[in-house]
């Protein structure tokens, strides 16, 4: 071809020139992980490094291949919404926004009255701590400590500060942080009533699935009634049928104020993210509905990638899908950490929502390295290097879920030796 | 203002949905091969009474949608293949490994997986109720594309049978049906990988298409029934078989007899016993019209399929008495340009006369010529040789001697395998030679020893690699921290199948009720 974009002489090249021009401390980290990946092609639950190397992908990039990567149904509908569409003008009222926001509301908690876009995970935290800010007149917004909720300016202060100091961006007085699982902490922060919101990922990702004591979610959604609080749900990873039902937080029998989507919600085809707000806290969208601006929220092509998306998630066959993948992965690991008892010590399983603990601070670390040599790309815990994310896609199919186990297996047996060797545990 | 749309369907509409049945279906059938002998026979039991105690109910409804045939005889065929079809295999057994110490070899049955059963509109529910029997007897899934005259009944039919499965213990998925079938939507599920065995009841396209598909296929033929009287029958008897088999169901069951063949002597009495068994000899010119009706331009005007011989006279503008069962049509050539000669799915008999039975041999010969290659004949007869040199000659594999062939091909009146699936062989360049039944959808892993016997064969008796079924199937995904804390969580949206009423004592009575009525039914058929 005469006019290649995209043109390297060799893999070396492009991270040399990954480092020069991108983001040098990234690029350096994966190559000193043992993971030098540079994904070329995708398709299904596979990603190929530009060596040819193939990974099944239990990443999934916290949900956004839930479908997989290039899902044929997404795929051909935003192909097919390209010949009429664009991103669209965000001021005027528009077809697929409208749909969406329709079909996101009847399948959302019966208390959801509205939809806001935004473009990405991020923003759409922003968006609903700022209507929560403004429902409750309010400032305060407490999260748990080790949340993640996102990079944007509200986002990154309610988060670690392994995220929030690089950028000089915490705000203690105005983001207090709590322990999670931990009523008494909450009531107490809670009690004042001067907090806007409690926002809370139904269970908390990046700090590697550490599940909810049983009643905890429970007793906070109350704790929020009695201080009048919003509760808002951040259903970014634990959304779209990953626990086996659509959104997570109902399986506790939640209604939240508020609750956000992100990252599958467009089928890794195009970005958007969405935020339902229940109309108690939706009052700025009558006030003043340009209040929040966002050029590329609600992406019209987004919104066509999300009804697809959102229609094959629901579908009665992917639910029992789920279940069924649940329950072979669920069992396979067990009888996996039946052989390596000493070495993987835990599993945190709700559904396809999953955190693999390892007896060591960075164990993930080693797992996550003998994995990708074993064809499998699974990444450790940001702020809980000790639990491994496991996150199989919920159109797996029996053959790939048995083949998946089969690489975990000889993995964390090569991990628990590799870790033996480091020192890292006895 | 007009309705807005926007169509981005980029493949015909369920395409993609009926893939997503196949990979729920092959998630079930990894989970269903795993299940032992009493769970099976629990989930059949519990389907099978479904079958039976809604038997009236999918009868009439059944002819509500499609137009064809008779509540009472679809009656009796959706009970014959339900319960009919449990009793009849009670004692046999799809699911537990078998041992030959003698021959050194253990024989694992491993079922076909997900079974992808294409059912027709004349028989409809019956066959869905037979195919889905079938499947799970050996513990295979199924999906059902129905005919689409016939898509909401049986729709609802195997939405029934799928709660009662699951309400048994089946696991989620284990039957499923297409909704809306189209020819796109049919193509996708027989072509795809994860369809192990297409069962193909139907028409002749249908048939051939799942034989091209790629997958393997179990399928039928068309028929075109000859039925030979000799001088030797029981003239009196063989006019009531003939013309109850013909009017049953009015003329639709493939094994109904299109053509009557009678030596010469037998003629005229044969003739008056039919008559005054409900049958209508046309006169020439009758006979005449009713061709131009039938047969418009040459071709069976398939508006007629499972019409009842009243309303095809009128149509002919023929006066009968109100009683006619059957209408009778005398020609003299089996030729393929005489139009009555070919198979007719509605109360319509050929009639020839021939001056000897080796004659009549020749002529049912002929009749096999136009279509119905490996199907059905029949023949009343007391002369052995006869029969003999009948069965001989004909290009089928299965005649009913001395029995209608509508209930007798197909197994409900003679003794052999009860089927709404009649395997033409290769006559009829079908894979399936026999009636359709349990053994064709299971296949058997053989551990085979050393022939040597001084190799010693190990005691496998006792050694089952099953399991009983527990609870529902998959488990509802409870979080990992709630199972240890023992808590039990409900399903938030339901479960996966729909809410299905346990067995109550007023429905075990009507069970046990509908069960003396298919051994009585069945025992009158047979007596008949």
């Amino acid at each position: 071809m005469s006019e290649d974009l995209i043109a390297f002489s060799s893999k070396a090249d492009m991270l040399e020139k990954s480092k020069t021009y991108w983001n040098p401390d990234k690029t350096q980290f994966w190559s000193d992980s043992g993971v030098p990946l540079v994904i070329d092609r995708r398709e299904d639950y596979f990603i190929y490094d530009v060596s040819g190397k193939r990974l099944i992908d239990v990443h999934l990039n916290g949900g956004t291949y839930n479908l997989g990567h290039r899902n044929p149904e997404v795929s051909h509908a935003v192909t097919a919404a390209m010949q009429h569409f664009d991103i669209g003008n965000h001021h005027f009222p528009s077809l697929a926004r409208t749909a969406l926001a329709e079909a996101l509301i009847s399948s959302a908690p019966k208390n959801m009255s509205k939809v806001v876009y935004g473009s990405g995970g991020g923003e759409a935290i922003d968006i609903a701590l700022k209507t929560a800010r403004h429902a409750t007149q309010k400032r305060k917004i407490v999260s748990v400590i080790k949340a993640y909720h996102g990079h944007t300016g509200l986002a990154l202060a309610t988060g670690d500060e392994r995220f929030s100091n690089l950028f000089l961006s915490d705000r203690p007085e105005e983001f207090p942080h709590v322990p999670f699982n931990d009523l008494q902490a909450m009531e107490d922060i809670l009690r004042p009533r001067d907090v806007a919101a409690m926002i809370m990922e139904t269970i908390p990702a990046t700090y590697g699935f550490p599940l909810p004591e049983p009643g905890y979610l429970e007793g906070v959604k109350k704790l929020c009634e009695t201080y009048d609080a919003l509760y808002i749900a951040d259903e970014v990873q634990t959304g779209l049928m990953r626990t086996g039902e659509l959104w997570a937080i109902t399986k506790h029998g939640i209604e939240p104020d508020i609750m956000v989507s992100g990252k599958g919600i467009s089928g890794g085809m195009y970005p958007i993210s969405a935020v339902m707000v229940s109309e108690r806290a939706a009052g700025w969208l009558s006030e003043d509905g340009f209040g929040h601006i966002s050029t590329f929220g609600g992406a019209e092509l987004g919104c066509v990638a999300a009804l697809k998306t959102l229609e094959i998630t629901t579908r009665p066959e992917t639910r029992s899908m789920v279940h069924y993948i649940s329950d072979l992965i669920g069992r396979g690991l067990r009888e996996i950490q039946a052989v390596y008892p000493d070495w993987f010590t835990g599993i945190r399983q709700n559904g396809l929502v999953m955190g693999l603990e390892f007896n060591d601070p960075q164990g993930a670390k080693y797992v996550m390295r003998e994995l990708y040599d074993g064809g499998v790309w699974a990444i450790f815990s940001t702020l809980d290097p000790r639990v491994l994310q496991f996150k199989p896609g919920i159109l797996v199919t029996p053959a790939l879920a048995e083949e998946l186990l089969d690489r975990v297996e000889v993995a964390i047996g090569r991990s628990a030796i590799a870790a033996r060797k480091a020192g890292a545990f006895a | 203002m007009s309705e807005i749309t926007i169509d981005l369907l980029t493949e015909p509409a369920g395409v993609a949905r009926a893939r997503a049945m196949l990979q729920r279906a092959e998630w079930a059938a990894l989970s269903f091969t795993t299940f032992d002998k009493a769970s099976v026979d629990r989930i059949v039991a519990a389907v099978a009474q479904v079958g039976a105690s809604r038997a009236r109910e999918f009868a009439e409804k059944a002819v509500a949608e499609t137009g064809f045939g008779v509540v009472e005889h679809k009656v009796l065929k959706n009970i014959a293949m339900s319960t009919g079809i449990v009793e009849t295999y009670r004692d046999h057994d799809y699911v537990t490994p078998r041992i030959d110490p003698t021959a050194k070899i253990v024989e694992v049955p491993r079922p076909a997986g997900v079974v992808l059963a294409l059912t027709p509109s004349t028989n409809p529910v019956a066959t869905v109720l037979f195919n889905t029997i079938l499947a799970l007897m050996t513990r295979s899934v199924v999906v059902v594309s129905p005919h689409p005259m016939a898509k909401r009944v049986c729709a609802e039919a195997a939405r029934a049978l799928a709660e009662a499965a699951v309400a048994a213990g089946a696991p989620d998925g284990v039957i499923q049906v297409v909704d809306e079938p189209s020819v796109p939507l049919i193509n996708t599920l027989m072509q795809d990988e994860r369809t192990s065995v297409i069962l193909a009841t139907g028409g002749t396209p249908v048939v051939r298409s799942a034989y091209s598909s790629g997958n393997p296929a179990l399928g039928v033929g068309p028929g075109n029934v000859p039925v030979l009287v000799d001088a030797t029958a029981d003239l009196v008897e063989a006019a009531r078989l003939i013309v109850e088999s013909k009017s049953f169901d009015h003329g639709i069951l493939c094994t109904n007899e299109s053509v009557l063949i009678v030596e010469e002597s037998a003629h005229a009495n044969l003739l008056r016993h039919m008559t005054r068994a409900g049958a209508h000899l046309l006169e020439a010119d009758e006979r005449d019209r009713l061709r131009e009706v039938l047969f418009p331009g040459g071709h069976f005007d398939t508006g007629f399929v499972g019409k009842s011989a009243a309303e095809i006279a009128s149509a002919a503008d023929i006066r009968v008495a109100p009683n006619t069962k059957i209408l009778v049509a005398p020609f003299d050539y089996v030729v393929p340009e005489e139009p009555l000669a070919h198979e007719k799915l509605c109360p319509v008999l050929g009639l020839v006369r021939v001056p000897t039975a080796s004659r009549g041999i020749d002529a049912a010969k002929a009749v096999l010529r136009l279509t119905g290659k490996g199907h059905s004949a029949a023949i009343h007869s007391n002369d052995a040789n006869t029969i003999m040199a009948y069965g001989a000659a004909l290009p089928v594999l299965r005649i009913s001697v001395n029995v209608g062939n509508s209930l007798g091909s197909s197994g409900v009146a003679t003794n052999l395998a009860p089927s709404m699936t009649i395997g033409t062989g290769f006559y009829g360049r079908s894979s399936l030679g026999e009636n359709l039944q349990p053994k064709h959808l299971v296949q058997y892993t053989r551990l085979a020893y050393n022939a040597d016997t001084a190799v010693p064969f190990a005691n496998f008796s006792g050694l089952n690699p099953w399991q009983a079924s527990t609870g529902s199937v998959p488990p509802y995904p409870v979080a990992s921290n709630l199972v240890a804390s023992g808590s039990v969580a409900q399903p938030v949206s339901g479960s996966l199948a729909q809410h299905y009423e346990p067995m109550t004592n007023e429905a075990a009575a009507l069970r046990e009720e509908v069960r003396r009525i298919v051994i009585e039914e069945l025992r009158r058929v047979v007596r008949n």
